[in-house]
């Protein structure tokens, strides 16, 4: 067995062939998808865990304050405390709910942005499935997590759980046609949508500056469509805490609201690393095409640390909207949609076409 | 026409004034000296309270253990909570008549909100606020404070 932090192929290949000298492919198959589960429940725990005591110490930052600082050696176990109160608390059952429904919502949610997570490829070789469509089967898949929040609304029997599922709805079905429009800019310069073969071709540039113009722009509307797309604020009117309670998650306690509120930071999280994948070239390492030696100090930097702290940066740019801005009323936002950015996203795509045609690309 | 510039001249807009909002916050972001919570217990030894903070009521006393307080009671009359009480005595002043100066000023600060009403009625500007504020006690009757100290007196030419 050959361990590199650089390539993980050769240690996967490794766990393949071990699980296929033991048992019969079948139950290769089966173990190897039970141990990708597994490895994803924690890593989405940890990064979930994780992201809340980031947002808290961002916003804190950006607000002149401390954040948590009690728990742990600067608050950093406040989230795992926040985690343990919130599993010994009572579910709630609210009266003339819809419980089958009300009780399916929150593993709806989370299953939808756990099938995405799996089409992220996190560093060389290390990618659960790499479909060819890649990219399309991640804005189908995260869109579903869209049905959890109407059902979670329509459930609580509750006039504000119910308002911001609605808004939701309407936000996410307008901004998704965004999402998937900015992300053809760079399916049009890519020519794929197979996540490795578009990180590969990264090598010699990232995309955002391969396609200079249109992909910058394409990565803005990007960024806002897919903060909005995550019910993130300054477009958190889902939630709208001082409006609606807390939107479509009013009635719930305990575990279950605690499994939205993973969901949402896993999204940020999903989205965020779609982001850096496309744009920002994924794991591959800051090259600029000719210079041999800076190309090779920025190798001996691994694969996964670059994914990490491209994701990270644009988490943080993220976690910077929400705390600058005011949150939009329902009208705006649709007016921001419809009349702002899908036209200049249409007009990009032209741009971004013509510019492949006439190889005026890096 | 006029509307096809308005829609970019409004993008441009919103763009700039968004940029200007992120550039504030990130400031504050990147320089963490800024930050103004005062991490209490920890910095208790060298903890600064601000001059205008209202800890407590005190009468001020000066080096020589004077004070500005003629008894008058306006500051009684004032306090909406009943927290203050004047007990003024008679003294025979220097011109055969007799005189009222202050003998108790109690202060129940058990029952004052801080309003500060007595400070700013008070006419000879003998009262006003410490930065004191850790006023916890195990019993209620140490919050009923006599304000001016044993011994002192009033300041020549003040009454």
């Amino acid at each position: 067995m050959t361990f590199n932090i650089y390539d993980f192929t050769s240690f996967t290949t490794w766990i393949d062939q071990s699980l296929n000298s033991l048992m019969s492919p079948t139950l290769a198959l089966i173990t190897e998808m039970v141990i990708i589960g597994v490895v994803f429940l924690l890593f989405y725990a940890v990064v979930g865990l994780f992201l809340v005591y980031a947002e808290r110490k961002v916003c804190a930052f950006m607000q002149n304050r401390v954040g948590p600082n009690r728990v742990g050696p600067y608050g950093i176990f406040q989230t795992i405390a926040d985690f343990i109160k919130l599993l010994m608390k009572e579910l709630v059952y609210i009266k003339d709910s819809d419980k089958l429904l009300f009780n399916i919502a929150p593993f709806i949610v989370i299953i939808a942005s756990f099938m995405a997570l799996s089409a992220i490829p996190f560093a060389k070789g290390l990618h659960a499935i790499d479909f060819d469509i890649g990219i399309l089967y991640v804005i189908a898949v995260s869109s579903l997590g869209v049905v959890g929040i109407l059902l979670a609304g329509w459930s609580s029997n509750n006039k504000y759980s119910l308002i911001g599922a609605m808004r939701s709805g309407a936000q996410i079905v307008s901004y998704e046609l965004s999402v998937g429009l900015s992300l053809l800019t760079i399916i049009v310069l890519a020519g794929t949508m197979q996540f490795s073969e578009i990180v590969e071709m990264q090598s010699d540039g990232w995309f955002l500056f391969k396609g200079h113009i249109p992909a910058f722009i394409a990565f803005v509307v990007f960024l806002i469509s897919s903060t909005a797309e995550t019910n993130r604020g300054p477009f958190d009117l889902a939630e709208a805490e001082s409006e609606l309670t807390a939107g479509f998650h009013t009635e719930y306690s305990g575990i279950k609201f605690a499994f939205f509120f993973l969901a949402e930071y896993m999204n940020m999280f999903l989205v965020a690393s779609i982001a850096a994948t496309v744009f920002l070239g994924g794991w591959m390492p800051f090259h600029i095409s000719g210079w041999a030696g800076f190309n090779t100090i920025m190798d001996y930097i691994p694969p996964f640390v670059w994914y990490i702290g491209k994701t990270a940066f644009v988490i943080w740019l993220m976690m910077w909207f929400k705390w600058t801005f005011p949150r939009l009323r329902i009208d705006q936002l649709l007016t921001l949609e419809w009349k702002y950015l899908l036209p200049i996203n249409l007009v990009n795509i032209l741009l971004m076409a013509f510019l492949v045609l006439m190889h005026w690309h890096f | 026409m006029n509307s096809f510039f308005k829609y970019f001249s409004d993008i441009f807009h919103g763009v700039k004034s968004l940029l200007i909002g992120m550039s504030v916050t990130g400031r504050y972001f990147f320089s963490p000296g800024q930050i103004v919570t005062q991490q209490y217990p920890e910095n208790r030894k060298d903890l600064q309270m601000f001059e205008r903070f209202k800890g407590e009521v005190i009468l001020i006393h000066d080096a020589n253990n004077q004070h500005r307080c003629n008894g008058c009671g306006i500051c009684e009359n004032n306090c909406p909570n009943g927290s203050i009480e004047i007990i003024s005595a008679r003294v025979p002043g220097e011109d055969g008549k007799p005189k009222r100066i202050i003998d108790k000023h109690i202060y129940h600060l058990g029952m004052c909100t801080f309003c500060g009403l007595c400070v700013k009625n008070c006419p000879s500007n003998a009262l006003g606020f410490s930065q004191e504020f850790e006023h916890a006690v195990f019993d209620r009757s140490k919050l009923n404070k006599v304000l001016n100290k044993p011994g002192s007196s009033i300041i020549k030419g003040v009454e």
